[in-house]
């Protein structure tokens, strides 16, 4: 689509969106900004960010601005399924004090067991409420795989005993769009390995209504508030890849952007944790990054606003957001080898633009099977210098 | 006439978790099951993978902890190859295990658990100015707590308060008689509830300077730590170092005179001064502070060396016996009941379900509800014991064992505790103990976990190496464990390797044995023995049980990863193995 009528689409969105209540008669977005101390160049400065983070043209960033300030329009439920409370714990490491963290004081989170102060009969009733009330205009998250069929009773939530897949159908069913937050939800993750003893399921495997996946584990709080803002920009699903991830988040691979991708292309490889080349910041590939074989902005958003990321701190990535990545991807800290990673396979949203992945990928591989060439003929085992 | 009461979920805790309790007719608790609702099955996973992974793999089991699981496997994998990793990586994992630590039982004080001592309501009708003064009757310098910020704060929770929807705070049981603290205490504490929601991010990244991120940090394998960039960086370990003081303040200018502030207020409180518990204390050495030293000693104390202890007779600290640990599965959906070694441990799934019945609702009727079984198996908890018996772990067995071991660093923080709040030693004993050694060990931490820090600065200027090689013998059988102290309590990972892959893996972990269900001799776990003599004020509001079980920071997903380790056929469910991927 144009650029223009985008834009004049987007802007339409947003000023739909404004004549809607407030879910959360709290205070403005702006007015919280200047609580914190935010100056509202900052918060341009941000929504630039934002922007381009989401791959949309700069003079976009009004819009985004806008987006961020309607967020009290969004009633949001977040279930736990079979998980770890990562995810959670990811979304509580947004940004603070800026507009990241206000976002999610913004929204109206309905339910959410790790931060709900209600318990028992008063948390169920939370949930019910919020589901009737909101019918057909919330956000539904959903952190963990799901025990389903007949193991479906591997979860149960609730003085009643509802198992976690009943629950999440009744949540899906009633909700106006649906996130799976995290590798378990999106694609079944750790519960879900071989041999997946409780049955978990991703969440599009126990609803028939579209899911977008936001994989990793768990996944930074970047595509957590970027998703939001997607969804409040757009109103609609947001281009997807074969995997129902979000392309603005997932469309490059780790390896595209890392910043040890010269050492790979020179072929400087840590050949052993600890080593010479380790010390130097050679390239992870022969201790097992899987960054070729990964779709996520990680190397360019990396983790607790910016600190660090698995390759900065030496270890190889292990491709926590391709699904079924506990069985394909290890072991961990062995590499692949020139083995094609069937990525991008499958039924795919666009599947030009995974077209043009797979090729990227195919150059990749050779490019792998070159240096481990090179590398054997130099002599393995020891650190190139 | 009896009268059953069931909180399901228990939130503002990792996993998923169902309490019942039987009450009479003077609504005291007489009988408590502790319930877990969710299963995994991760050790079964590990089986037949790279040892190597096994560490990534557990981390898995939780998020919130979500450093200790990773510690342990990849510890319990170096324990069986026999490897000792640099000193530079074990300090390195004393860093990242001080943020660890110091996140948790903040965000557990003022997020999950604080709400149970704090009525926000109440804060509104606070005169933030005498709320201003009266931080300072807790330390000289308090945070967040001048008079401007506690009146912009009041405000921010009026609007929220005034104008309907509540979100995460709706439903709660504000104003429940039990609620202690006056409301310019109150005013304090939410003000510090904001303030250490912002924190936690400041000490998330702490860890993942060295970390890489947080949750699920990634940088430590098998022999030692992979950042060695970063820790050859000065500027990172002056970040680290300039978080970790930022922290440490907090620590000692909000969470310590906040801890005391409650300890004061709710020392008349019967509810909390009760609920030890499970009296048998057991906990690991933790935190590696030089070559030598550690920040906190081993130890286990059985019932009567605690009350001796309090009560300032002879007693004895036992040394751990690792061959006296089972874990049983009678009341536990499992069949096999006996207790075995967690080397040998063994559960095949047996779901018998709940039952129909009616208990008393949130308005404080009878409605229909399904209930466990109580003359049967009712939890994914098993039911750890040492020489036979269930044990108490966690921050509350960790300083009293170090203070009856005569630690140091800790007897100080105690001893000043004690001093400040005027409580007894015998306060420590209960559910407000709990709470408090959480924050004293917090506090032990914040004063001492820079030893560390100066420790690897020392030894990197000599030494350089961050990891250890070593080579896993296909033909050769290992067998390691670690066993150490956690955030929550004693975690222990037990690990057989068998043809160079994993052969056996078993995790026995803090809130399995607190949250641990009764065994075939009818005996309780930790969580089930506090609330037995609990009066409830309100049936339909039962804050008091909401209030003890977070006093021990629950953490379900924890407990109930376990699963089959014998590799025997889940025969009576279809299990679909190819399900798991899109």
């Amino acid at each position: 689509m144009e650029h223009a009528k985008l834009y004049e689409r987007l802007a339409e969105r947003l000023s739909n969106l404004e004549k809607f209540p407030r879910i959360k008669e709290e205070k403005s977005i702006a007015a919280l900004m200047e609580e914190h101390g935010i100056s509202r160049r900052d918060f341009m400065k941000w929504a630039a960010g934002v922007t381009a983070m989401l791959s949309l043209p700069s003079e976009f960033t009004p819009l985004m601005a806008q987006a961020a300030e309607l967020t009290d329009r969004l009633p949001v439920v977040w279930l736990h399924m079979a998980e770890c409370t990562g995810c959670s714990e990811s979304l509580l490491r947004t940004d603070a004090p800026t507009i990241d963290s206000l976002i999610f004081d913004h929204i109206s989170l309905e339910y959410h067991e790790t931060l709900m102060v209600a318990a028992g009969w008063q948390a169920e009733h939370n949930l019910e409420s919020a589901i009737e009330k909101y019918k057909g205009k919330f956000i539904l998250m959903v952190e963990g795989g799901i025990p389903a069929g007949s193991s479906e009773f591997f979860l149960t939530v609730g003085p009643h005993g509802q198992t976690g897949q009943k629950s999440a159908q009744k949540a899906a069913d009633a909700a106006a769009a649906i996130f799976a937050i995290g590798s378990c939800s999106s694609f079944g993750g750790i519960q879900a390995a071989h041999p997946n003893p409780t049955n978990a399921q991703p969440l599009s495997k126990v609803t028939n209504k579209p899911v977008i996946n936001v994989p990793g584990c768990p996944p930074s709080e970047k595509n957590i508030v970027g998703n939001v803002l997607h969804y409040i920009l757009f109103g609609t699903l947001p281009a997807l890849d074969a995997y129902n991830r979000p392309k603005w988040a997932y469309g490059l691979r780790i390896h595209d952007l890392c910043e040890r991708r010269g050492h790979f292309d020179a072929g400087e490889f840590v050949q052993e944790f600890g080593d010479a080349g380790a010390k130097k910041g050679f390239c992870l590939y022969k201790v097992g990054c899987k960054g070729p074989y990964t779709f996520n902005n990680c190397s360019r958003e990396r983790f607790n606003q910016h600190t660090s990321w698995p390759v900065q701190a030496g270890h190889g990535c292990i491709g926590c957001s391709e699904p079924g990545f506990w069985d394909n991807m290890g072991p961990f800290e062995e590499p692949l080898g020139d083995r094609l990673y069937h990525t991008v396979y499958g039924e795919g949203a666009d599947k030009t633009a995974d077209k043009v992945g797979v090729a990227l990928l195919t150059a990749t591989a050779v490019g792998i099977a070159a240096h481990a060439a090179i590398a054997a003929v130099k002599g393995s085992g020891k650190t190139e210098e | 006439m009896s009268k059953r009461i069931v909180v399901d979920p228990i939130t503002r805790i990792e996993g998923h978790l169902r309490v019942e309790v039987i009450v009479d007719d003077n609504n005291v608790v007489t009988e408590a099951y502790s319930s877990s609702t969710l299963w995994r099955g991760i050790e079964t996973i590990l089986k037949g993978r790279d040892p190597r992974d096994a560490g990534f793999m557990v981390q898995r089991i939780c998020g919130v902890c979500t450093y200790s699981h990773y510690k342990a496997g990849i510890m319990a994998v170096e324990d069986a190859l026999g490897i000792e990793p640099p000193l530079n990586a074990k300090l390195t994992r004393t860093l990242m295990n001080n943020a660890l630590f110091l996140h948790d039982h903040v965000v557990h004080f003022y997020h999950l658990h604080g709400l149970d001592w704090v009525d926000v309501v109440s804060a509104l009708k606070a005169d933030p100015r005498k709320a201003a003064e009266e931080a300072f009757k807790y330390t000289d310098a308090p945070i967040a707590c001048g008079a401007d910020i506690l009146m912009a704060t009041q405000k921010r929770v009026a609007e929220f308060v005034k104008k309907g929807n509540l979100g995460p705070f709706a439903n709660a049981y504000w104003g429940h008689a039990t609620y202690k603290l006056t409301p310019e205490q109150n005013l304090i504490a939410v003000s510090h509830y904001l303030k250490a929601l912002e924190l936690q991010r400041t000490v998330a990244q702490m860890m993942a300077i060295f970390g890489a991120k947080q949750p699920h940090p990634q940088s430590l394998t098998v022999g030692g730590v992979t950042c060695v960039m970063d820790l050859q960086s000065p500027s990172r370990l002056g970040e680290y170092m300039t978080k970790f003081k930022e922290i440490a303040d907090f620590v000692n200018r909000a969470y310590y005179p906040d801890v005391v502030m409650a300890g004061k207020a709710y020392a008349g409180e019967p509810s909390v001064t009760g609920g030890l518990g499970v009296a048998n204390l057991f906990t690991q050495k933790e935190f590696q502070i030089n070559a030598k030293e550690f920040l906190f000693e081993s130890g286990v104390m059985m019932g009567e060396d605690v009350v001796n202890l309090i009560t300032g007779k002879p007693f004895k600290v036992q040394t751990l016996d690792e061959s006296k640990i089972t874990e049983e599965a009678t009341r536990s959906w499992y069949k096999d009941n006996a207790a075995y070694h967690p080397y040998e441990g063994r559960q095949e799934p047996n779901y018998t379900g709940f039952k129909d019945a009616q208990t008393i609702n949130d308005k404080g009727v009878l409605a229909p509800t399904k209930v466990i079984d109580e003359n049967g198996k009712y939890t994914w908890v098993k039911a750890p014991r040492y020489d036979g018996k269930p044990l108490q772990v966690g921050p509350l067995a960790n300083i009293v064992i170090n203070y009856a071991l005569g630690n140091k660093r800790v007897k100080v923080v105690v001893d000043q505790f004690l001093k400040d709040t005027g409580l007894p030693i015998t306060a420590v004993a209960s559910t407000l103990g709990r709470t408090a050694c959480r924050m004293i060990e917090a506090k032990v931490i914040a004063d001492n976990g820079l030893e560390a820090f100066n420790a690897l600065i020392k030894n990197l200027k000599v030494d350089d190496s961050t990891c250890t090689s070593y080579k896993i013998d296909k033909n050769k059988e290992y067998k390691g464990r670690y066993i150490g102290h956690v955030p929550r309590g004693v975690l222990s990972h037990w690990v057989k390797i068998k043809n160079g892959v994993i052969e056996n893996y078993q995790a026995v972990v803090p809130s399995t044995w607190n949250a641990s269900p009764k065994d075939a001799k009818g005996v309780r776990g930790s969580y089930e023995e506090s609330l037995i003599g609990l009066k409830i004020t309100d049936l339909s509001q039962p804050l008091e049980i909401v209030r003890i079980i977070h006093s021990y920071d629950p953490c379900l997903a924890c407990a109930v990863h376990v699963m089959d380790t014998k590799g025997n056929e889940m025969s009576s469910y279809k299990v679909n193995v190819n399900g798991a991927s899109c």
